[in-house]
């Protein structure tokens, strides 16, 4: 049993599961109808799917930054896609005479994805090839972005009246938001990817040792060009779901500080920042833990001028939750009485977060 | 010699037992440390050497034993126990602060203090007695980072003194240094011994070992063997200590290495003319099939710069590489793995290993890496050939499944060697391959190499262990200030030869 406990807890994903756990604990108990879900007209409610369909966007952001971090990278630039590629598509549908037809979304879709993976081409290309540092290189476009988002929609917040293109972000199938299972489908697309080809491994080695790497003949630029292009395109996507949301471009405020809150949720998960080991399953826990901690504000009914206050308080409590020396410290702790059972500790610190 | 056995000890250790889960890593060991000596502990990687420092420096609490620092007993809970009891190390890894200043780093935390708190100028002054009293001439407001690897372990050993150290430990302290750095080296080691501290030395360069110690206390798997002043244990009856057994596998290496090899058979790799500006002048290079090549002279001679061109690690700009008789373009490894050249770095942890990932993983990445990311080996092949080489190589432990940086160097660069042989190479190119590993793994990795030469594999052998090449090349390319200088019939040339051909002035062909 010891042994078992044991096993688990030294889980990488133990720790941030813990934290997930936690968090929606603390809702539940502040609000018994947290954990509520309810049917109606073949869609589900409830705060947890609110969870789920919020968490779409960010769900695909951080999961090409995963793969970005991996190589020892880093896409600043997503926030900047999603607003691009938000503008490309509702600047489609706003120019067609026929925004509600199916195929005018699905050519505007395309064209931002199609543009959201050149902007990944061009980061890839930054980085794999001039070998310009990938803060530095995403930087560029991070902050160009923007302005390229606005010249698409000539300054004006553009917005659409597009039923089968607001279906993407708020519709339902199969009792679950599409939102949702669109970031699901794409977990599951680079899980496999990654899995069950090598290239999981090869962008681990990449991210470890460069130049061991080379030697050993990967082709090491072609995988760091990729791990840009997966994240433009997943920006892209997430842009497509952030524009459907309100059915409105808004060059300067879609996807603001999403890269951060990525990079974020990464951490969680447990993928260093060194690059190399990443963990995808990790990455999706991260951000469902970012996501429930944003409606866990609403839902307390935190006061807007303090939830930064309160999200950077939680995210503090979290992240020492996670920290090895926090568990060292409670190890020692224990030891130093030896009344305590093998499992006091984790519970302790649950509670406390 | 300086040091006696009627000379009291500075450092007393007596029945040293240290128990990690699984291991007893120290079994009842005495080790005894005189003022005024410099003390070689030898041992193969897991004989317990690297223990024995971290029980003397506090990094590992004993299970038993005790250890007398100066005539008192000392218990050290911690490494600045055993600072303040007068012991200080220096690492093979420099560990100072490499963005800060000579002066800072030799002063850290005994900085002089005026009224406006630290007193720079009288820091940079103290700073710069200590390192004059070593002999040492540098600007203490330069940044150590730009000084070398050789200068910053001074730098190092010169904080030891701030320290007022009794004892220093100096851990594998040459192992990045040329051989002009290391006599500076000695000479401050000198100079510290006659001024009486003591000095603990551990290097896996026999040679070195035999120039500056004055005893030698041999460890091997975590007992004592023995303490013997140097005169009284010549380098074979050492080596067989340390290892257990004789020296019969180099005997062996040397007839399998001692055979005539077919030049008259298109080369296997033939490289005319290549060059790179302001690396190698430009070199011309024959491997025969089955034959072994090595390539001699100094660090920095343009060895390991000349077999990257071959290999297309870095591009040459002049000359032509065939490989079987037909022209080969080298301008990404990726190249000279497609035909079948593979290439070991001398630089394991830079350039070798991926250190997050698994032995499995680091020995499957140069045939995953061929067939591109698309087809992942299939599990059943994957465990096959891990197994196949993991065995055929002795790589200890066993387990496929250990994180390759936690093992010791000597099973990485196993590690790497079935990485490369699991490509079924025609050349490998084995840069150093026995630099900084034990002599038992020497010994394995050299009678593997000679074995897989006898079976056809060619073979480009770089050592600065003199003897590896000439115990295992039939031919021995010297080089020297970045040019070829000549080629020696490695049967028919014996040390001395080649030491002297190697440090000649002035320009000789050979054989």
């Amino acid at each position: 049993m010891r042994e078992f406990v044991s096993r688990v807890t030294r889980h990488r994903l133990f720790w941030p599961v813990a934290a997930l756990v936690a968090l929606i604990a603390i809702n539940a108990i502040a609000q018994p109808r947290f954990l509520k879900i309810t049917i109606r007209d073949g869609q589900m409610y409830g705060a947890l799917i609110d969870v789920m369909r919020n968490s779409a966007p960010l769900m695909l952001v951080a999961l090409g930054m995963t793969i970005v971090i991996a190589t020892r990278g880093i896409d600043l630039s997503v926030g900047a896609i999603i607003a691009v590629s938000g503008a490309v598509a509702l600047t489609i549908i706003d120019g067609s005479d026929t925004p509600d037809a199916v195929p005018t979304v699905l050519i505007a879709v395309a064209a931002a994805i199609l543009v959201s993976l050149i902007l990944g081409v061009w980061n890839g290309f930054l980085v794999s090839t001039l070998g310009i540092q990938p803060i530095i290189a995403t930087l560029v476009l991070m902050l160009a972005g923007r302005g390229i988002a606005l010249l698409i929609t000539d300054g004006f917040i553009t917005t659409v009246n597009s039923d089968p293109y607001k279906w993407i972000a708020t519709g339902y199938v199969v009792f679950l938001p599409v939102a949702f299972l669109i970031a699901m489908a794409a977990v599951a697309v680079v899980s496999l990817v990654e899995r069950r080809t090598a290239l999981g491994m090869l962008t681990e080695a990449v991210g470890i040792n460069p130049e061991a790497s080379r030697l050993a003949g990967v082709r090491s630029r072609g995988i760091v060009m990729g791990a840009y292009i997966a994240s433009g395109v997943l920006a892209g996507i997430a842009g497509i779901i952030v524009a459907g949301n309100t059915s409105a471009a808004d060059a300067n405020n879609a996807g603001l500080f999403i890269e951060l809150y990525a990079i974020l949720a990464v951490v969680l998960g447990g993928t260093s920042l060194m690059g190399g080991k990443f963990s995808i399953a990790g990455t999706v826990i991260g951000v469902l833990i970012v996501t429930t901690l944003d409606s866990t504000i609403v839902f307390l009914g935190v006061a807007p001028a303090r939830s930064p206050v309160f999200f950077a308080f939680a995210v503090i409590l979290v992240v020492l939750l996670q920290s090895p020396a926090v568990h060292r410290f409670a190890r020692k702790f224990k030891t130093s009485k030896p009344s305590s059972v093998d499992e006091d500790t984790p519970t302790k610190a649950e509670v406390s977060a | 010699m300086s040091a006696d056995n009627e000379v009291q000890p500075i450092v007393e250790m007596r029945g040293i037992t240290i128990q990690f889960p699984g291991v007893l890593a120290l079994d009842n060991v005495d080790f005894f440390l005189r003022p005024g000596e410099v003390h070689a502990l030898m041992g193969e990687n897991g004989a317990g050497k690297s223990t024995l420092i971290k029980a003397l420096t506090g990094v590992y609490a004993v299970n038993g034993g005790e250890i007398v620092v100066s005539g008192e007993p000392r218990v050290f809970g911690k490494t600045a126990d055993a600072q303040h009891a007068g012991i200080s190390t220096v690492y093979q890894e420099v560990n100072l602060c490499a963005n800060l200043s000579v002066g800072e780093n030799v002063m850290l935390g005994h900085e002089p203090r005026g009224i406006t708190g630290i007193d720079w100028k009288a820091a940079h002054r103290e700073a710069a007695r200590h390192l004059t009293n070593l002999g040492i001439e540098l600007d203490t407001r330069s940044l150590l980072s730009t000084h070398s690897i050789a200068v910053q372990q001074l730098v190092a050993i010169s904080r030891a003194m701030v320290l007022d150290a009794k004892v220093l430990i100096l851990d594998e302290p040459t192992s990045s240094l040329d051989r002009g750095e290391v006599e500076q080296l000695f000479a401050v080691v000198r100079d510290l011994k006659a001024t009486g501290v003591a000095i603990l030395f551990v290097s896996h360069f026999l040679e070195q070992v035999y120039e500056i110690a004055d005893r030698i206390t041999v460890l091997r798997n975590g007992k004592l063997v023995g303490e013997y002043p140097i005169a009284e244990l010549p380098r074979e009856l050492l080596v067989t200590k340390m290892i257990g057994r004789a020296l019969d596998d180099l005997e062996k290496i040397s007839r399998k290495a001692d055979r005539e090899i077919d030049r008259e058979k298109v080369p296997v790799l033939r490289a005319t003319g290549v060059s790179r500006r302001g690396v190698v002048e430009p070199a011309d290079i024959d491997v025969f099939e089955g034959e072994v090549v090595g390539l001699a002279g100094l660090l920095g001679s343009g060895r390991t710069e000349l077999v990257r061109l071959l290999y297309g690690a870095d591009k040459s700009e002049t000359g032509t590489i065939e490989v079987k008789g037909a022209l080969a373009r080298m301008a990404h490894p990726r190249h000279a793995i497609e035909h079948r050249i593979a290439f070991s770095s001398e630089d394991r942890r830079e350039e070798g290993i991926i250190a997050d990932l698994t032995v499995a993983e680091n020995i499957l990445l140069g045939i995953q890496a061929r067939q591109g990311w698309r087809k992942k080996i299939r599990k059943s092949e994957q465990d096959a050939v891990i197994s196949e080489y993991m065995q055929a190589l002795g790589v200890k432990p066993n387990d496929p499944t250990m994180i390759a940086g936690n093992m010791s160097g000597g099973n990485q660069q196993k590690v790497l060697l079935a990485r490369w042989l699991a490509t079924a190479p025609e050349l490998i190119i084995l840069d150093e391959p026995t630099r900084g590993i034990d002599v038992g793994a020497k010994a394995d990795i050299q009678l593997k190499v000679a074995e897989l030469s006898e079976a056809g594999l060619s073979v480009i052998f770089i050592s600065s262990e003199l003897e590896e090449v000439l115990r295992l090349a039939q031919r021995v390319v010297v080089m020297r200030d970045r040019r070829q200088i000549g080629e020696l019939d490695a049967h028919n040339t014996d040390l001395d030869e080649l030491i002297e051909f190697i440090a000649a002035k002035g320009d000789r062909s050979a054989a």
